[in-house]
């Protein structure tokens, strides 16, 4: 068999057989599905239905409250006071109380428990709406009827058109949410994986099997088959976290579901709400959907995947070069501080740097640190959802395998020299000197 | 015939030079000892033949041929620092780098029970090298280096942390292996340790080859004709009867007999030619030739070469 693909086979096997690697493996799922799952069942839990009964000494919102899910509302002939009398005897939530009509008025809300803001503002906007409705018949005469028939319904949206005279409508809701969760995926990955290429290097330069093996071996080979083989070690756990996280979402989300229908509305709601703020109560369940789909079917999948395993292992290989040379370079992990910074700081600085991306994802900004190697993995990511022009796409993509070829060659020189050398503190200076090295 | 050919090899890191115009031949068969003080240079020529360096000017030839990665299987090496995967188990390890060493699994699963029945280590296997004590860890190392019987063995200071059993079961393995083919390189800067089992050697110190030959020859070549004789009798008969063959030294008496460190003063002045002087005047004790030994070879060897490199260590 061939060495580098031994050794690959070697950095592999020893790490999925652990048992630390079965465990998160079986368990980070369990996490993230109830990082998921958790928001939607509190919102469930707190998701009680107010009734209201509202007490009108106008006369004048008769059937003007409309209820929805959550809120009912119940018109009442009494005082306010035998109201509040009976209050804790009847069945509802709170009493609305509205006096008179004049333009500035103030109702008020008694309540057993505190409603939330999105109801206050619910009945303050209806109460605003029939006030005005008052005032238009009485002033011009128009009835609430003839003022429902000429309701518009307005939606925008909106369509980029490129030079070939292409359109696409894009949901930025939903680019913003892909783009930040590749973000942050991409940078995970780089952190978890690259600091373990680090350590394996500690392990054996510690352990002193180094040299033993590089008798046998190319350094760049034991380099390169570590790197690649951990990079097999990630790529597996993560292709088994999302295959069962999907799984126990979609238990877990059957479950919330037959427990009770409303709440399957709900959690559409939430979804929705989450990705764009146009989705109001008063879209139909189907309109619902409809867009959901059409949100997907907006967004290049494809593009995205494909640009996502590329940046995924571009981003890793690039970094996973660098932490590998720093390994090399010291006696213990705890010398790997003064190192370790340069290397961080690009990549905590893309992602704060991601936000500012989104606000404007075609400016200079933006474009910058999605060419440059060290920035473009992370920020690429972010960009892609709201479409990329192919050149930028194809520029970043080759500087990407141009840097880590780069940082791999410059891994490997200062690999050679360090993995063999013990007890000495070594400088930035240093490792510059190793670079120039003949073999 | 010769497995090793070294050709005016040079070798600088940075500042420090390493090598300095270092030429040596290895015969086939033979067990090599690359001697020196600590520092002197012989990691790096190690290193240079196991290819895990370069040189910066010379050249290597592995038995006739320019020295190229194909070489590696042939070649088996116990570096000076050496270690194991602590967390894998030994024979999933000792496996791993037999595979390294370019042997199928399976020859190296037959060749390794082999081992470990010869060493009555087979419970090990499903061991982690961690429960292992540092001497069991030796055993190991040292079959993995031999495993895939290479031609030329190399072996860096192999008796630091070596109890005296295992040096001893080492040391029969070492000899074993010569008598089947291969050739050892032994390096080390404990000169007394390898003498008694090494049949040629180089001396290295500050980069540059001071001396290397038989073992046998050199010992000739500086022996000192000083021989050590233990009798019974009179002092100044002893004297009169050395004449003009030898000149004692020194002589110091305890209880019935006389210590006498005499020197002989003809090119071929032997044991023999001792006993036959002075049979008639004295009993004879005992009697032997003063042998120098290797550490005190090379002390000479410096101070004739270069007498202000001679390493503290060694003064």
């Amino acid at each position: 068999m061939n060495k580098i693909a031994l050794i690959i086979q070697r950095e592999y096997l020893t790490r999925v057989k652990k048992t630390s690697f079965i465990l998160m493996t079986l368990f980070g799922p369990i996490l993230m599905a109830g990082l998921m799952l958790i928001p939607i069942w509190l919102g469930l839990k707190d998701k009680d239905i107010q009734i209201i009964e509202v007490i009108d000494d106008t006369r004048q919102f008769i059937n003007q409250f409309e209820g929805t899910n959550t809120i009912q509302f119940y018109y009442e002939f009494k005082s306010i006071d035998d109201a509040k009398k009976s209050f804790y005897k009847d069945k509802y939530t709170s009493i609305l109380h509205i006096s008179n009509t004049d333009k500035n008025t103030t109702a008020y809300l008694y309540y057993k428990k505190q409603p939330g803001l999105s109801t206050v503002s619910k009945i303050e906007s209806t109460i605003e709406k029939g006030i005005k409705n008052i005032e238009l018949e009485k002033q011009f005469n128009i009835s609430r009827k003839q003022l429902d028939e000429i309701q518009p319904k307005v939606t925008v949206k909106s369509v980029s058109i490129d030079e070939a005279g292409l359109e696409e409508s894009k949901n930025v809701g939903v680019s913003t949410f892909l783009g930040f969760g590749g973000a942050i995926l991409i940078y995970t990955f780089i952190f978890m994986y690259g600091i373990q290429i680090m350590r394996g290097v500690i392990e054996e330069k510690t352990s002193r099997i180094v040299e033993i093996i590089i008798s046998s071996v190319k350094p760049f080979q034991l380099m390169m088959g570590k790197i690649i083989g951990i990079a097999l070690v990630g790529l597996t756990q993560f292709s088994l976290w999302i295959i069962l996280s999907m799984g126990i979402y979609s238990v877990g989300m059957g479950v919330l579901a037959s427990s009770n229908m409303n709440q399957l509305d709900f959690s559409k709601e939430a979804i929705t709400n989450g990705m764009s703020s146009e989705s109001e109560n008063e879209i139909s369940e189907n309109k619902i959907e409809q867009q959901i789909n059409e949100m997907f079917s907006q967004i290049p999948i494809t593009k995205i995947v494909i640009a996502f395993l590329f940046y995924f292992l571009g981003g890793y290989l690039l970094y996973g070069a660098f932490l590998a040379a720093i390994g090399s370079a010291v006696d213990s992990e705890a010398d790997t501080q003064q190192f370790m910074m340069p290397i961080t700081i690009p990549l905590i600085f893309s992602f704060i740097m991601a936000s500012s991306v989104m606000e404007n994802p075609d400016g200079p900004l933006a474009f910058w640190l999605s060419i440059i190697p060290l920035t473009s993995p992370i920020i690429m990511m972010v960009r892609i959802p709201f479409g990329v022009e192919t050149w930028e796409l194809l520029l970043s993509m080759a500087l990407l395998v141009l840097g880590f070829l780069g940082a791999t060659w410059m891994a490997a020189k200062i690999y050679r020299t360090g993995i063999l050398m013990y007890g000495k503190k070594i400088t930035y200076k240093e490792l510059l000197k190793w670079l120039f090295y003949k073999g | 015939m010769e497995i090793l050919h070294i050709k005016r090899v040079y070798k600088t890191y940075a500042e420090h030079k390493a090598l300095h115009n270092v030429s040596i031949h290895i015969e086939k068969q033979r067990i090599f000892g690359l001697l020196g003080p600590n520092g002197a240079g012989k990691t790096t020529l190690i290193r240079i033949i196991n290819q895990i360096t370069g040189p910066d000017q010379g050249e290597i030839f592995f038995e006739g041929e320019k020295l190229a990665p194909k070489h590696i299987s042939q070649i088996g090496y116990l570096p000076e620092e050496r270690g194991l995967y602590k967390k894998m188990k030994v024979g999933e390890q000792a496996l791993y780098l037999a595979q390294l060493k370019g042997m199928s699994k399976n020859e190296a699963k037959t060749k390794l029970n082999q081992w470990f029945d010869k060493f009555e280590i087979t419970t090990w296997w499903d061991k982690k090298v961690e429960e292992l004590s540092k001497g069991m860890a030796q055993k190991v190392q040292f079959i993995t280096t031999v495993l895939h019987e290479p031609k030329l063995l190399i072996l860096d200071e192999p008796f630091s942390g070596f109890d005296p059993i295992n040096t001893n079961l080492i040391k029969k393995e070492i000899l074993e292996l010569r008598d089947k083919g291969s050739t050892i390189i032994f390096s080390t800067h404990n000169m007394e340790s390898v003498e008694e089992i090494c049949d040629d050697i180089a001396l290295i110190n500050k980069s540059k080859k001071i001396l290397d030959g038989k073992v046998a020859d050199i010992k000739n070549e500086y022996k000192t004709n000083i021989y050590e004789i233990v009798f019974k009798g009179n002092l100044i008969s002893f004297t009169n009867a050395l004449w003009t063959g030898f000149e004692l030294l020194e002589s110091k008496k305890q209880d019935d007999r006389i210590i006498a460190k005499v020197k002989g003063l003809r090119m071929d002045s032997s044991v023999n030619a001792l006993i036959g002087a002075v049979l008639n005047d004295i009993t004879i004790v005992s009697i032997n030739e003063h042998i120098p030994t290797m550490n005190e070879i090379f002390i000479q060897k410096v101070n004739e070469v270069m007498p202000d490199d001679l390493p503290e260590e060694i003064n």
